[in-house]
């Protein structure tokens, strides 16, 4: 009995070493990859802030004014006039869909009328 | 273990023969045995403190080790407990109203050389040299050669510039990050923003300080590292800022003007909407101060806070909406308004020498803009209670926008209040004040008489305010001055649909040495709109104009400032959302009368 238990002890002993062996890697390899994240979130939110300075630059209303006036032909956009604003009832909305029909063949409908009373 | 008898057989019966005491025996034996029995408790004793010295021994060398490792690494950032959300620009994003950038950092590089070691200092110098012109080759040779160790040469590069000085390729030529700020819309807002520049400077990084503005005024909120994620949100509305400034520069171009300024606020709140003072400048490139010379001529000048002129008969319906509110005077009470009007040597005039007299309603002295009519008025109410209430309406002390420029422009207020100045106040001479004050007092007539603190941040609600005038007597100066330009010297000031209330001001500009110029002048016209509901109050000055599409050059407000405050309502309003009502006029022949 007893060298038996002298075994699985032992075979506990090297089985907890091998997982504490590789769980030690897997948390090494865990915050390598952390680490790598973070630079690079960092490198992605220097771009954002390189992206959105660049997106207000091209966007300041000094350019959109420019290309208003070099594309005048194509766009016809003018400032916004008092005499723009509308009322909803103005607004012309699509039709609403009209269910279409695909059975075109002729439909005989007398003689059912007894059979719902 | 074989144990040993104490009393062997053996022995005892040899012991009996020889006719010794066998009892020796068994006493010798048992002294053997407590011998044995007290090296084995020794050793066991031994053993245990060999162990436990062993322990001591392995927990003190474990805690040692420990204290080693600590005092001799190197401290890391606890990988695991961060979210990654610190890693944030410094310096918080100054946006507008509706979130666009104002104001944002970019990174970029400076560039510094160690002349220690460099290959070539002549070449580096001709080939820096041709990549700034504004660098000179020979100078910069002098001081690579001159000892030195360390020299800035850029303090921030474009990329472009980077990779051209990447490409002389010379050791000695070194880049370190910088964080710079960008104002990505150039001139727009200039003088609310400011400007930045670096503080303190090392390789690695550099502080970056506002110099000017919202960026000085606010700078510490703007550093502070628990905000830098959030940015902050200005109550001006960049596109009305926009269509405000086009409008603007092309009236002060027009009416020949060589300045001009404009604020629009909303009239609850105090918001400052739009704030142009012209001319301006680029804040990513802020030019130097005037070192002679008025420095209000310097683009950095902000006309529109720091400008602080004689606002003339902007102020009378300041007179009138506070002797309305005492009950002095209803809309249609007569006043004295023979001219000219003499008061000791004084001698009070109409504009051009009219004579509105003998008698003027209140309300036409308004519309009409008289001067003695507003004198007389003024007279009732006293200097003391028009001094209340001119500090009740801020015009006595400096404006409180977060702009650095704001608490030194203080108006310029008599020492003394004589009943003269109570005269000339009544018509807008003798104190001065800064556009931005004549919005923030026209608000407070505009919103039906409560007392608004100007701001450049955006407010959601308005905060609670002082009433400074009644209802009825705001109301009541609001329709004086819609009439103004309905039938007044502000008929220009007419926009379709959205019912503009106002009143012209022309001051003659004093003179350095004392007196007045005859031919310069600033024009201030002082707007609200819709006048049913008011909710935007627009100041429009223009400084020294003259306008010359008629036979003679015409300088008064009305011509001036009145048309481009016009077109500057026609642009915005539609931007600000509001839609224009149809106004259904006062039939013919019949007035309101109020018994």
């Amino acid at each position: 009995m007893r060298p038996l238990l002298y075994l699985a002890t032992f075979l506990a002993v090297i089985g907890c070493a091998f997982w504490a062996y590789r769980e030690n890697y897997a948390t090494q390899a865990a915050l390598k990859d952390v680490s790598r994240l973070q630079a690079e979130i960092a490198d992605l939110r220097d771009a954002l802030t390189i992206q959105r300075a660049e997106w207000a630059y091209l966007n300041r209303p000094d350019r959109l004014r420019e290309l208003t006036t070099i594309n005048f032909d194509r766009l016809g956009l003018l400032p916004l006039e008092p005499t723009q604003f509308g009322q909803t009832g103005q607004v012309a909305y699509p039709a609403p869909d009209v269910p279409v029909l695909l059975d075109t063949s002729p439909v005989d409908t007398s003689g059912t009328q007894e059979s719902f009373p | 273990m074989t144990r040993t008898p104490l009393r062997p057989l053996a022995r005892i019966l040899s012991a009996r023969a020889a006719g010794e005491n066998p009892d020796v025996i068994e006493r010798e034996n048992l002294a053997q045995r407590h011998e044995a029995m007290r090296t084995r408790t020794r050793g066991r004793a031994e053993g245990r403190l060999l162990i436990l010295g062993f322990a001591f021994l392995a927990a003190f060398g474990l805690i040692g080790m420990r204290m080693g490792a600590l005092a001799t690494a190197t401290a890391a950032e606890p990988q695991l407990a961060s979210s990654g959300t610190e890693i944030l620009a410094q310096r918080a994003d100054i946006t507008d109203r509706n979130g666009r950038i104002l104001a944002t950092n970019l990174m970029t590089n400076s560039l510094y050389v160690q002349p220690k070691d460099m290959v070539d200092p002549a070449r580096v110098a001709a080939e820096l040299a041709q990549i700034f012109p504004d660098l000179d080759a020979a100078a910069l040779e002098r001081r690579f050669t001159d000892g030195r160790s360390f020299m800035w040469v850029r303090k921030v590069l474009s990329p472009e510039q980077q990779q051209q000085v990447h490409e002389i390729g010379d050791p000695g030529l070194l880049f370190g990050p910088r964080e710079m700020r960008l104002y990505p819309n150039g001139r727009l807002a200039a003088h609310v923003l400011g400007g930045a520049s670096f503080g303190a400077e090392g390789v690695d990084s550099a502080e970056v300080i506002g110099t000017a503005g919202v960026e000085k005024a606010l700078d510490a909120r703007l550093r502070d590292p628990a905000q830098a994620g959030a940015p902050l949100a200005l109550s001006i509305d960049l596109t009305v800022q926009a269509a405000t400034q086009e409008v603007l520069e092309a009236g002060m171009k027009m009416m020949n003007a060589k300045g001009a300024a404009a604020i629009l606020m909303d009239v609850h709140t105090g918001e400052v909407l739009s704030m142009v003072s012209l001319p301006d400048f680029d804040p990513n490139d802020r030019p130097q101060p005037l070192l002679t010379g008025d420095p209000g001529d310097s683009p950095l000048f902000n006309r529109a806070v720091q400008g602080v002129y004689e606002l003339g008969s902007t102020f009378k319906i300041f007179a009138v909406a506070q002797a309305m509110d005492l009950g002095l005077v209803n809309p249609e009470t007569m006043v004295d308004a023979k001219a000219p009007m003499y008061w000791g040597k004084f001698k009070i005039n109409e504009f051009e020498g009219h004579n509105y007299g003998p008698l003027l309603s209140v309300t036409e002295v308004i519309v009409k803009s008289s001067n003695v009519g507003a004198a007389h008025i003024a007279m009732q109410i006293g200097g003391l209670r028009q001094q209340a209430f001119f500090k009740s309406l801020g015009l006595f002390d400096a404006t409180p926008v977060e702009l650095v420029e704001a608490p030194g422009a203080k108006p310029l207020i008599p020492s003394k209040w004589p009943e003269i100045v109570t005269i000339t106040t009544a018509y807008g001479h003798g104190m001065s004040d800064s556009p931005m004050h004549l919005a923030a007092a026209y608000a407070a007539i505009a919103n039906g008489g409560l007392a608004v603190k100007p701001t450049l941040l955006r407010r959601d609600a308005p905060l609670q305010a002082e009433r400074i005038m009644s209802e009825t007597a705001a109301r009541a100066a609001v329709s004086m001055l819609r009439q103004v330009v309905t039938r007044g010297t502000a008929s220009l000031g007419d926009v379709p649909g959205y019912a503009v209330g106002g009143k012209t001001g022309t001051a003659d500009k004093p003179k350095p040495t004392g007196g007045y110029y005859k031919d310069k002048v600033v024009n201030t016209f002082a707007s609200m709109f819709p006048t049913n509901d008011p909710k935007y109050v627009l100041i429009v000055t223009l400084d020294e104009p003259v306008e010359t599409s008629g036979p003679k050059p015409r300088r008064t407000a009305g011509w001036t400032a009145v048309p481009v405050a016009a077109e500057i309502i026609r642009r915005t309003a539609p931007l600000l959302g509001l839609r224009p009502e149809i106004e259904l006029g006062a039939p013919d022949g019949l007035v309101a009368v109020n018994n």
